[in-house]
């Protein structure tokens, strides 16, 4: 008897043929009759109010239909509840055109909408607007001092902020035999993914409504909309298949999003609004951050003391907060411990979860630090790491729900070749360049939430299983048809996931890793649902093929309900639905987190990255030549498109270490590298060999898959390693990232 | 981006006469840095000209004297696998190829290439002062972000650089650029055709607002055996120079004969020295010797705080780029960092 093991298989993505042919659309790309385009106009100051807004110019333009802006916009609400979505920090959210107000430059202040594109790009160039300017402060360093306990909220219950003291640190640093003290330093980053956020609103009539939106989570834009407009939850269908790309930059709904919508209401039309890559740079991302550590050892190795501040960036109106400085005492069980993790509010706009918030950052830090302290010491980095693992996390007194961190080591050591690295003062070269080698850990904590699919057996031999979730490019449509595949013992082709439609069960926003194992769960908790369904029914059917087996007793393969005992006796799942007069059979359910099992673990992916580096003697020029990343996050559901994944996730190690920065001037308020031409994200001749490792871990905590997850640990342990390896090559520690040309000189 | 009319020109004259109706008329040819600075609302040109039609100026031809004649319109990347350019003047077809995409090399033409404007972050920016598009408007480079910024030869108004790279192999390879206005034709030197900002950053070059070019003629000397082009950027590719160096030898009997080294990136206009080169004559090529000379060409270069490392990265790249130019054979693709 041949199962379908669907889970585990490599598999392309079933919509990649899609994507690469262009068939794939995204949310500008939808042709609707009777289009109108808005385009949006930015604010050019950072602190004030607008005084005066004239039109005059730009209402010549032919083809411009009407204006919005503060004072010409549609009604909305007052109180703060109602702009809160998903991912809202504690903080009173942006509210786009509500008033005159200017907090952040590049804030969006109007929405020029004309029967062409061209025609409302144009008139929005010619608006002129007058503004009475405030004095702001944009700059970080100069504020530290304005520091302050982030705001509880939910946020800071899926993202928790640091535990209290542990032991007594300043006085077990001040005793320890090798110290290192260090202050980082990380520039904004935006995400910057490749399709531009984008609305299509169709205007149904009647205050009804279908978006086609670019985000990660239709259900989100849906409420959202809903709230912001007094319109009923079911006359607003938001529908987003395929998504170019989010990195959490579309976990709350951007301001385009509004502006669409209010554009449709108001004209009753349907409507478009893009945004420009420029202001791409206008809204979330992440936060620019100061970390200091101060770490002791003893002599042998051991680590005794950690001390870990972060003080981030946040706006004047909300307290973004992430995890920064709670992964070090997780990772190495010193005894004496303080944390700390500050916000500082400035005059720019909220932070936003950016590919591993916190986490990678936290980890620039702490990782670096510990190589640090294992030079000092003389130690091998990966020895220290080892002679310091935490079998248990001290830092909460629970075990983990499963850890193989040590095996990523062990692998990821033998595949790099870890045993010929060269101590720092020993240069590596070849010709004029130094060769230098670099570890680090990673860790990402895995978030369990609530979600639902359904799942549905049709006459024709069809599986449908359906979830609003949306896909941002990494294999949700495959994952899920692959988890639903697997439950049923039905060929791939002939499941369906519909999915990306806020008509479809309820999904949470797509980010924190979660998605495989909140949806996927779902899938899976659906699908034995069904087969239940199914069974019962197989069980009264002409004949009582079953007889008096009990569900345990089958197993569902090739489209058939087959006993184990008698092999023989197979039921077709096409017949069943015929004895139930071709009607096709439902089953719904929703994965709810079982908090009180959770609540007694640490629950945590783990990577190991190991990073060759050649640094040019003389002109400080760095590549990364060859690197291997090993990552233990529970089940993998299909390698080919996690490694796909992973590799991502060490581009954007790579990114942040060496390439990745939108530059601030303080003067102005405002970022100012604000294209991709000057916002440097690497390009293929900046990556060389990429190697990725999976070792399985066997969780029966974490969720019905044990999938933790991996759209974050990819990213983690890369950044730092680069930075070891640099500092292996060179003997000199950069801690302001990225580590430019020029920084080694 | 404005309304705009738009005039197919079938003639040089036509071109030129097109252009000198209205001060806001504009030549088009690959548009792939006009488009841009339209979209950013920095250029508004009331007519287009657009050049695509003069076929005359599509070709590369040799001259009398040994040298090559560029055409103004053959695209970047036309030049640079051109079997004469790859063959005796190598410098160039690297520079070239070291530049933007290879998307962008097929649309961009070699006039045009000259025409570039700086990427100062500022600049791009409409909503910022900036003295070269709004002249007495300020220039917040000098106190702001200034990593890409010059060192040489810039002024209180300004510190632009100009970003081509072809510019800068152009400089070594003493090209003449020729142009026709509605006095007719003249020749401008390579060194003459780029210009320092001064009191005028408006100003990119010396090229009078009815001229076109029309061709950018090489000379003889094509340095096919000694020569490098080194680009150093922040990341390896599709982006603009931090510092490039192009250097152009003639040895004989170990001894340097005749010399030519341009610095990108450092200034208004690609930076060349004769002083720094004749230092070179009758030298055998070493770190000092190149050391020497770049001490010469870089004399005076002040940094602004985020650029203060191009100081010691030019002089680093000049002596690097002298030992790489004794061997072409060993450069890496893409203006890497060799040996």
């Amino acid at each position: 008897m041949k199962k379908h093991e669907e889970i585990g298989k490599p598999r392309r993505r079933i919509e990649g043929a899609l994507k690469v042919s262009g068939q794939a659309k995204y949310a500008a790309e939808y042709q609707v009759p009777d289009l109108l385009y808005g385009y949006i106009v930015n604010a050019t100051i950072t602190k004030g109010r607008i005084t005066h807004i004239d039109e005059t110019a730009a209402r010549t333009v032919g083809g411009v239909v009407d204006i919005f802006h503060h004072d010409h916009r549609s009604d909305l609400p007052k109180f703060d509840m109602l702009y809160k979505e998903m991912d809202a920090p504690p903080g009173s959210a942006f509210r786009p055109l509500y008033d005159a107000e200017v907090k952040s430059n590049g804030q969006p202040i109007a929405l020029v909408v004309a029967e062409t594109f061209e025609a409302a790009r144009y008139a929005a160039s010619l608006l002129e607007i007058s503004y009475a300017e405030e004095a702001f402060d944009v700059d970080l360093k100069e504020n530290l001092h304005q520091a302050k306990k982030p705001s509880k909220g939910l946020a800071t219950l899926i993202k928790p902020l640091p535990p209290g003291p542990r032991g007594d640190f300043e006085s077990a640093y001040a005793s320890a035999d090798a110290r290192f003290e260090g202050e980082f330093l990380h520039g904004s980053q935006h995400h910057n993914p490749l399709e531009l956020f984008a609305t299509t609103t169709v205007y149904e009539g009647e205050g009804k409504l279908t978006i086609y939106d670019k985000t990660q989570g239709t259900t989100n834009s849906q409420v959202y909309v809903s709230n912001l407009f007094g319109l009923r939850f079911k006359d607003v269908r938001v529908i987003a298949p395929f998504v170019g790309g989010g990195f959490g930059s579309g976990l709350r709904p951007q301001y385009q999003l509004v502006l669409c919508v209010m554009a449709a209401l108001e004209l009753k039309r349907n409507v478009r609004v893009v945004m420009d890559r420029k202001q791409m740079f206008t809204f979330g991302h992440r936060p620019e951050t100061v970390q200091r550590t101060r770490f002791g050892a003893t002599a042998d190795g051991e680590l005794t003391a950690i001390n870990h501040v972060a003080l981030a960036e946040t706006s004047r109106f909300e307290d973004y907060n992430e995890v920064v400085v709670n992964h070090a005492n997780m990772l190495y069980p010193a005894g004496n411990v303080t944390l700390e993790y500050k916000l500082v509010p400035l005059d720019r706009f909220t932070p936003l979860d950016m590919r591993a918030p916190g986490g990678s950052t936290g980890m620039l830090a702490i990782e670096t630090t510990m190589d640090q302290l294992a030079d000092q010491l003389g130690i091998d980095p990966l020895e220290f790491r080892l002679r310091n693992y935490a079998e248990r996390d001290v830092s909460s007194d629970k075990p983990f729900s499963s850890k193989e961190l040590r095996e990523c080591y062990r692998q990821g050591a033998e595949q790099f070749g870890w045993s010929e690295r060269k101590p720092t003062s020993e240069q590596g070269r070849r010709g004029n360049r130094l060769v230098g080698h670099g570890m680090s850990s990673g860790m990402w904590d895995v978030i369990a939430l609530p979600g639902t699919a359904t799942a549905e057996f049709t006459a024709d031999g069809k599986l449908i299983v359906r979830s609003a979730v949306t896909d941002n490019g990494q294999g949700t449509y495959t994952v899920m048809s692959q988890i639903a595949a697997h439950e049923l013992g039905l060929p791939l082709e002939a499941v369906t996931f519909e999915y990306g439609d806020s008509k479809l069960p309820l999904s949470p926003i797509q980010g924190g890793s979660y998605t495989t194992g909140v949806i996927g769960s779902a899938v899976k908790a659906s699908c034995r649902a069904l087969k239940n369904e199914l069974f019962k029914l197989a069980q009264i059917m002409d004949g009582y093929p079953l007889g008096n087996a009990l569900p345990e007793d089958a197993v569902f393969t090739d489209g058939a309900i087959v006993l184990k005992e008698a092999p023989h006796t197979k039921i077709r799942l096409t017949d069943i639905i015929a004895f139930n007069k071709g009607k096709a059979v439902t089953a719904s359910k929703s994965n709810i987190p079982n908090v009180f099992k959770l609540k007694q673990y640490t629950r945590a992916s783990h990577s190991a990255s190991f990073v060759e580096v050649e640094v040019d003697e003389q002109l400080g020029i760095i590549n990364v030549t060859r690197a291997v990343t090993v990552v233990a996050a529970g089940r993998i559901m299909n390698p080919q498109t996690a490694r796909s994944q992973i590799l991502g996730g060490m581009v954007w190690g790579i990114s942040m270490a060496l390439r990745e920065e939108t530059l601030l001037d303080p003067r102005l308020g405002k970022y100012i590298n604000t294209s991709l031409g000057e916002y440097h994200l690497p390009v293929h001749a900046d990556i060389h060999d990429l190697e990725v490792i999976f070792v399985e871990e066997h969780d029966t905590i974490i969720n019905e898959l044990g999938a933790k997850g991996i759209g974050e640990i990819g990213m983690i342990s890369m950044a730092p390693a680069i930075v070891n390896a640099v500092y292996n090559a060179t003997g000199k520690l950069v801690k302001v990232f990225p580590i430019k040309v020029g920084d080694l000189l | 981006m404005n309304n705009f009319d738009y005039l197919r020109a079938g003639t040089i004259k036509e071109a030129v006469r097109g252009i000198a109706t209205q001060p806001a008329n504009q030549f088009i040819a690959g548009g792939t840095n006009l488009i841009d600075l339209w979209k950013y609302d920095l250029t508004h040109p009331a007519r287009l000209i657009d050049l695509n039609g003069l076929d005359e100026l599509k070709t590369i031809t040799e001259l009398p004297d040994g040298g090559l004649r560029l055409g103004a319109l053959v695209s970047n990347n036309a030049t640079a696998y051109h079997p004469i350019v790859e063959e005796r003047y190598p410098l160039l077809s690297r520079t070239i190829l070291a530049g933007a995409t290879a998307q962008i090399r097929n649309s961009a033409t070699n006039g045009g290439n000259l025409l570039q404007r700086t990427r100062c972050y500022y600049f791009y920016d409409v909503a910022s002062p900036c003295n070269k598009r709004v002249p007495g408007s300020g220039c917040p480079a000098i106190e702001g972000q200034n990593r890409l910024h010059a060192i040489l030869g810039e002024s209180a108004q300004c510190i632009a650089t100009h970003p081509s790279d072809m510019a800068v192999a152009l400089a070594a390879l003493e090209a003449v650029v020729q142009v026709t206005g509605p006095e007719g034709q003249r020749s401008i030197p390579i060194a003459d055709f780029h210009r320092l900002p001064g009191n005028t950053p408006e100003r990119d070059n010396t090229l009078a607002a009815d001229e076109l070019i029309t061709s950018i003629d090489l000379p003889a000397t094509g340095y096919a055996a000694h020569h490098s082009y080194l680009k150093l950027r922040d990341r390896n590719s599709y982006a603009f120079a931090l510092v490039s160096v192009a250097t152009g030898l003639e040895l004989e009997d170990g001894k340097i004969t005749r010399a030519r080294i341009a610095v990108g990136g450092v200034a208004h206009k690609p930076w060349r020295k004769p002083a720094a080169e004749d230092a070179l004559i009758d030298k055998e090529p070493s770190p000092e010797a190149f050391g020497a000379a770049a001490d010469i060409l870089l004399a005076g270069a002040t940094g602004y705080g985020h650029n203060d490392f191009k100081i010691e990265l030019a002089r680093r790249a000049i002596i690097r780029n002298g030992a790489m130019a004794l061997d072409p054979s060993c450069q890496r693709p893409g203006a890497q960092p060799s040996l």
